[in-house]
């Protein structure tokens, strides 16, 4: 732009300063895409996909791989949406609650989730091929199918507080406060989820995850960096 | 605007001395200066249309802009419609100053009635048609100020001075008033002025890019307004930091400044003086509205329960108090109370905390908490006192107030 010198001015203005205070910031927007759903009430590991990384998600999308969750329960009340937040339903008593009993009870859980997880592979249980893949643990659905617990175990009881550690595929969180509640119906008394915490997504850990005080482009480029290897090898072992 | 007055009877002048017989003025419909030239059809021998004959040399086109000025300026004088002059001051600037010299000559030696002009489908010969410089024209109507920039000097000088066009340029008719002012004439007043108040150069830009308006503002108005914060004993250096800070200060009108000042007096309970430095402290409270404030005194009185007294603690110590949302303020004061225990004289001791990001609150109390270092009692051993809980950094926080690494925080934190 012409005529700026008779002022004076100290110095100009860099085209690049100009353009940007006429033009506007040359960059808006970013395309980000999120992986799986993780909803208000719970916490944890949240996978995000930005700009060409979208493709990506879809591709990990596809290999349905489990999740692992944190979820924390309390033993003695029952509300309508089963967590600690809702509306109270009805109280019981838990004092006959031992770790035996929970465990027999996760026990089931995982036997009928198996047979479920077995029936929407899809895959002939009398070929050898299927019986290699069930001792490596590969055997999953590959297409949709309803939540199926691949492993649930106790990692702490403290009546009335306890902690399960669940390995699920297309859950959603909701699903899994229900399984809180299902508990404690068949250890005749009542439960209600505390918290839900996603502590692996696929290939993504709590280690990777970033902390709200890391959302600055630094973090996010190394993080990204370093999720990049592990990433393509998973995607092709899984689809080839 | 005289500017424009000039311009016009320059043009009038030149045109009448052409002329072998009047022409009728017609009253202009003032839509586009295209139009308004073919209300001039019947003198045929101006070209009647911009758009049509891009090709003719440049002289013709500022003749046709050009006589499409005068009525309108000699007609009503003010300029009723800026906004279809856009581009004719642009390229009247441009064109007075290149093309008058040339325009003379021709006037002067041509004959119009003669000669009919050339019609645009006649050939012409190669050298003529490398000669003729076919500008762009700028464009009549945009929505950015980047069509307008390298044409005007206006608001080059504008973005030298640092203000911010791409912004500027979204505020409801910001850029429509940047494009009419002339730098020479009205802004340079107005920046003498503000510089007067005590804006620093370096600050004009982005006072400008904040508010753009005061430069259509009467000088004496302003002034009057500067004079008025005096007579209420603000100092200059104080008058000039609220200035600074507060952009629309100076497009508030004296009684709109009394009345303001008025209300806050009464609503806080404040002395004069104390309410003179709440306003230094944070002039935004004079620019924005009053009806939020209002209920946030009402939430800090009713609702949260605070006495009057405490209330005028906590303002003066956090003015910011009176504008920040009451959602928030609701859910800050709910957790500071009834989860971690703080009663209501230990807040007004530390009204700082009102301020802060509640996730930072929650965070940092639940990791001592975990720790069991969550002390808030001043009577009690290794008492963490609340403006330390939230205005230290994290690493400070860290290793002094609960004696552990920033490691174990963050994996902490990853834990929630």
């Amino acid at each position: 732009p012409r005529g700026g010198g008779a002022q004076g001015r100290h110095c100009r203005p860099t085209p690049t300063l100009v353009s940007v205070t006429v033009r506007g910031p040359r960059f808006r927007r970013l395309k980000i895409g999120a992986g799986h759903r993780l909803d208000v009430k719970a916490s944890g590991v949240f996978v995000l996909g930005i700009g060409h990384g979208n493709k990506l998600l879809t591709d990990l999308y596809n290999c349905h791989l489990t999740k692992v969750y944190t979820v924390g329960g309390l033993f003695g009340k029952a509300t309508d949406d089963f967590s600690d937040t809702g509306k109270l339903v009805e109280k019981t008593t838990f004092d006959h609650i031992t770790r035996e009993k929970l465990e027999r009870i996760l026990a089931v859980i995982q036997g009928t989730n198996h047979k479920a997880l077995l029936m929407h592979s899809n895959i002939d249980m009398k070929t050898q091929e299927a019986y290699e893949l069930a001792v490596k643990g590969l055997i999953r659905p590959m297409g949709k199918s309803p939540p199926i617990i691949t492993a649930i175990r106790c990692l702490q009881l403290a009546l009335p507080e306890f902690q399960l550690e669940i390995h699920c595929l297309h859950e959603t969180q909701q699903y899994l406060r229900k399984i809180v509640h299902e508990i404690g119906l068949e250890l005749k008394s009542s439960a209600v989820c505390t918290q839900v915490r996603r502590i692996r997504d696929g290939v993504f850990t709590v280690d990777d995850a970033l902390l709200r005080t890391q959302w600055n482009l630094q973090s996010i480029q190394n993080a990204i960096w370093d999720c990049q290897l592990k990433v393509k090898r998973e995607l092709e072992k899984t689809l080839g | 605007m005289a500017l424009w007055a000039r311009q016009g009877s320059r043009w009038c002048c030149l045109l009448q001395a052409a002329r072998a017989a009047g022409f009728p003025r017609r009253p202009r419909s003032c839509s586009s200066p295209a139009q308004a030239c073919r209300g001039f059809a019947p003198l045929a021998l101006l070209p009647s249309r911009n758009d049509v004959l891009p090709w003719r040399l440049q002289a013709y086109r500022h003749v046709s802009v050009g006589s499409c000025a005068p009525p309108d300026s000699a007609k009503d004088g003010s300029f009723s419609s800026p906004e279809s002059n856009l581009p004719s001051p642009v390229k009247q600037e441009q064109a007075k100053a290149e093309t008058l010299p040339d325009l003379n000559a021709k006037i002067l030696y041509e004959d119009w009635d003669d000669i009919p002009p050339s019609s645009a489908l006649e050939e012409i010969s190669e050298e003529e048609a490398i000669q003729i410089i076919a500008e762009p024209l700028l464009p009549l109507q945009s929505s950015t100020l980047r069509d307008y920039v390298d044409h005007s000097e206006t608001l080059a000088k504008l973005v030298h001075l640092g203000v911010d066009l791409s912004q500027v340029e979204k505020r409801q008719k910001a850029g429509q008033l940047l494009l009419t002012l002339d730098f020479e004439k009205d802004i340079r007043k107005i920046l003498l002025f503000l510089k007067d108040v005590g804006v620093e150069d370096n600050q004009l830009g982005p006072f400008l890019t904040k508010n753009p308006y005061i430069l259509a503002e009467d000088l004496e108005a302003l002034e009057t307004r500067v004079a008025y914060l005096k007579s209420k004993k603000f100092g200059k250096a104080e008058i000039a930091q609220m200035v600074s800070r507060a952009p629309y200060l100076l497009l508030f009108s004296v009684e709109r400044l009394d009345n303001r000042l008025g209300f806050f007096k009464n609503e806080l309970g404040l002395s004069v003086k104390k309410t003179k430095d709440l306003v230094i402290r944070l002039p935004r409270l004079l620019t924005g509205k009053l009806e939020p404030v209002k209920e946030n005194l009402q939430v800090c009185q009713i609702e949260l329960g605070f006495q009057h007294n405490e209330i005028q603690q906590i303002v003066f110590k956090t003015p910011k108090i009176l504008t920040t949302s009451k959602k928030r303020l609701r859910q800050t004061f709910d957790y500071l109370h009834n989860i971690m225990g703080i009663p209501h004289h230990m807040l007004t001791r530390f009204p700082q905390v009102f301020n802060s990001k509640l996730l930072r609150i929650k965070e940092r109390h639940m990791f001592l908490t975990f720790l069991g270092r969550a002390q808030y009692d001043p009577a009690q051993p290794s008492y963490i006192s609340l403006d330390q809980l939230v205005s230290l950094p994290d690493e400070v926080f860290c290793t002094e107030i609960a004696k552990a690494s920033i490691q174990d925080f963050e994996k902490f934190l990853k834990t929630l």
